[in-house]
């Protein structure tokens, strides 16, 4: 480490310059674990908001592997929904995006901002497939971010993933669905993404904006915790916790 | 050695290929008709309707007054030159110098050829033998010059002929001016002045037929009779792309295939890069000892003459192949080429870096799970769920209409799937529905959307389609098919929402 020798003899017991030293020296720790901050144009520019603040430096980690866990198909679409505001953010400078695993309704994907032609879908069920594709398109560092689909995630295999993604800074999104079980894997962040009822405004009739639980379970220096986020107007919007208060049921059809 | 020519003609050209591919007008009287001054004119006719007086020029309204039963089809002009082309390729395998002679013959340099086949009387039947096999009609002529060999395929009385060597003249004696392709006006003069016959006026003084008919008709005839050569203009066809590597000892190792590949992609690159030319697939062989062939084959998703790219390729694979005894010929195949600019590779570097890294990504996917698995969607104008896209070609096709706007699932089952609901009234969404026995209680609901069969691709039911939300949150995509009538209407669920 590139660490001037005067710091530590440093005699100033100003506060200011002593939170300064400690954000350098956080900085320099987070570099030597892998972790990079963002360049500008990798932001994801999504209104993510006290999301973002969960993590080192309030800034949504590219150039790493997120893992998001689903169980049933409800949750897959949710997960899969959140995921494309993400990229959507990712994607708006051009490039393109690796889906590998079962593909998406590619019509569904203008509502989160992504030009569907801008995705090229790797479809193959053999998970040994699944894993070298991903591989393969995290070593590349033209593409813009890499999405992997599948259901069981070795710990070996996921370190392999993370040291790809460090040579080529791209974004890496793991989706395990009904994983058999939850093991520790390399990511920087673990995400668990469930529905949530809608809402329209003034209790109108009809299916409002897509609403989801969030819940970051794990965050590599950050700290988790769980939100609710609606995706609207092209970006997510975080309800405040009042939002939750559970609704009076009425049926709202026709 | 003798120089000898064959001439061959198809008088029923087009319409012997049109009866080829529809078999059901075999014998039958047709005409190939095309557009020309407002009125649709004759251009090809087949035998039948030549036996009953029709021929090429005529309009085709008096044909059918001729013959009310004519069928009529349109032609296609650029038909004839492709078809051409194609049988003078076929003519190869008789002699290696082959021409086409448009608009609806060929011409054969058979010099030093017909021994092979016992002599000329056998090869002539051989040729036209096989012709007529595939349905043509065939005349043809053997001839020490170009154009008596044209002129009795054309005009002689039989259908094949063989002119002796030096007999030219009294081959052209019976035969009609028009034998030795004149002009219109020149022909005209010649049969004013009573000369039906070659043989009138071939022994007239030269200086005289100058002065009266012109020089191109001593042209002619020199080039009928030998005292000037003719000109051939071969067909070549394209070589194929093809490099061998005999090896000395038989190659066992990894190592050694992956020396050979080298080796024979460095060739096929030298002479891909003289022709401007990418490889888009590709097949390398190993011959065996034992005398079996193991081959791996890639491709690419555009054009690439790149070295080490391919190599990578083919690299992906090179462990499917069982030496067992050991290789001792390797050859490189490239069935499908492009045009690759020059200096591409260069270029690559500065202008879209990034596209070619992406491209070659693609083509490893490709070469490990198969071409098929890779997909890019681009919109197609339905509205028809699973019609309303389609795979994209290449990398750089961009979408030719915007993409709709309509709320879609995330995920679209391959197949609707049935579930039972209960459905208060009519055109109402379901209270509940089970799938998959959970069930779902409908807390909110959007709908109905109505899409139509597109009936001009498939008929059957319409679909009214409901966005749902159950009490827990999941977002379902359900269609009702068909109207509420005399029997009970199914549901499916379609998608799942984000």
């Amino acid at each position: 480490m590139a660490m001037p020798i005067e710091n530590r003899h440093i005699a100033c017991p100003d506060t200011d310059a002593k939170a300064h030293i400690f954000q350098k020296l956080q900085k320099e720790i987070l570099a030597l674990q892998g972790l990079h901050k963002p360049g500008e144009s990798l932001r994801v520019n999504a209104g993510l908001g006290a999301v973002e603040a969960a993590f080192p430096d309030g800034v949504f980690p590219t150039g790493a592997m997120h893992e998001f866990i689903s169980q049933g198909p409800e949750e897959a679409a949710a997960t899969e929904g959140f995921m494309a505001g993400l990229l959507g953010g990712l994607m708006q400078q051009g490039g393109f995006c690796l889906w590998v695993g079962s593909p998406l309704f590619p019509p569904a994907l203008t509502r989160f901002g992504i030009a569907p032609e801008k995705i090229l879908f790797v479809t193959t069920t053999r998970p040994k497939e699944i894993l070298w594709a991903v591989e393969e398109g995290l070593r590349c560092a033209g593409l813009t971010a890499v999405v992997g689909r599948l259901q069981e995630l070795s710990f070996t295999a996921a370190r392999r993933l993370q040291l790809a993604v460090e040579q080529s800074r791209v974004t890496g999104f793991i989706h395990r669905c009904r994983p058999r079980s939850e093991n520790t894997i390399a990511c920087v962040a673990r995400w668990r993404i469930k529905p949530l009822p809608a809402r329209t405004e003034d209790a109108l009739p009809g299916v409002g904006h897509p609403r989801w639980t969030v819940q970051l379970l794990r965050a590599r220096n950050g700290k988790p915790g769980a939100w609710q986020l609606e995706w609207a107007e092209g970006r997510f919007h975080v309800l405040p916790p009042a939002a939750t208060a559970p609704e009076v049921r009425i049926r709202k059809i026709g | 050695m003798h120089t000898r020519y064959a001439a061959i003609w198809f008088p029923y050209l087009i319409a012997d290929r049109m009866a080829r591919r529809r078999p059901e007008l075999y014998g039958k009287p047709f005409v190939l008709a095309a557009p020309e001054q407002g009125r649709m004119k004759v251009t090809a006719v087949s035998a039948a309707a030549r036996a009953e007086g029709i021929a090429p020029g005529r309009v085709v309204a008096d044909c059918r007054a001729i013959l009310p039963e004519l069928r009529v089809f349109d032609d296609r002009p650029e038909q004839a030159g492709k078809l051409l082309y194609a049988l003078a390729e076929w003519g190869l395998r008789y002699t290696p110098v082959a021409a086409v002679d448009p608009p609806d013959g060929l011409l054969l340099d058979i010099s030093g050829c017909p021994h092979l086949w016992g002599g000329e009387q056998l090869y002539l039947e051989a040729l036209t033998g096989e012709l007529e096999g595939y349905g043509y009609h065939v005349r043809a002529a053997i001839a020490d010059t170009m154009a008596t060999a044209w002129a009795v395929s054309r005009y002689g009385q039989q259908r094949a002929t063989i002119v002796p060597p030096d007999e030219q003249a009294a081959a052209l004696h019976p035969l009609p001016p028009a034998a030795l392709r004149l002009e219109p006006a020149t022909r005209e003069r010649l049969e004013k002045l009573g000369f039906y016959r070659i043989g009138r006026f071939i022994h007239l003084p030269r200086p005289a037929l100058r002065r009266r008919f012109g020089e191109a008709l001593l042209r002619r005839m020199d080039l009928a009779l030998g005292h000037t050569p003719g000109v051939i203009r071969p067909i070549e066809p394209a070589a194929p792309h093809t490099e061998r590597l005999p090896c000395l000892e038989s190659i066992r190792t990894a190592t050694g295939i992956e020396i050979a590949l080298q080796r024979l992609l460095e060739a096929l690159h030298r002479r891909l890069e003289r022709e401007g030319k990418g490889l888009r697939s590709g097949i390398f062989k190993g011959h065996r000892v034992d005398g079996q062939i193991r081959q791996i084959a890639v491709a690419t998703t555009r054009p690439s003459r790149n070295v080490a790219h391919l190599f990578k390729l083919f690299a992906l694979q090179i462990s499917r192949l069982e030496p067992d005894l050991g290789f001792e010929l390797f050859t490189l195949e490239a069935p499908v080429v492009e045009a690759l600019p020059p200096g591409q590779e260069t270029l690559w570097e500065m202008s879209s870096h990034r596209d070619s890294a992406i491209a070659e990504l693609l083509d490893r996917i490709a070469g490990k799970i198969g071409p098929q698995a890779i997909r890019r969607y681009l919109p197609d104008e339905h509205y028809w769920p699973e019609r309303s896209y389609k795979v994209a070609a290449s990398l750089q096709e961009q979408p030719a209409a915007a993409w709709p706007d309509h709320r879609r699932p995330l995920h679209l089952l391959p197949r609707p799937e049935r579930i039972r609901v209960a459905a208060p009234i009519p055109d109402y969404p379901p209270m509940l529905f089970v799938y998959k026995g959970k069930i779902h209680k409908v807390s909110k609901a959007d709908g109905p959307e109505r899409i139509e069969q597109e009936w001009w691709i498939e008929t059957g039911q319409q679909r009214d389609y409901y966005i749902v939300e159950d009490e827990t949150g999941g977002r379902y995509w359900l269609f009702r098919s068909g109207h509420y009538d005399q029997q009970k209407p199914e549901w499916f669920l379609h998608g799942f929402f984000a």
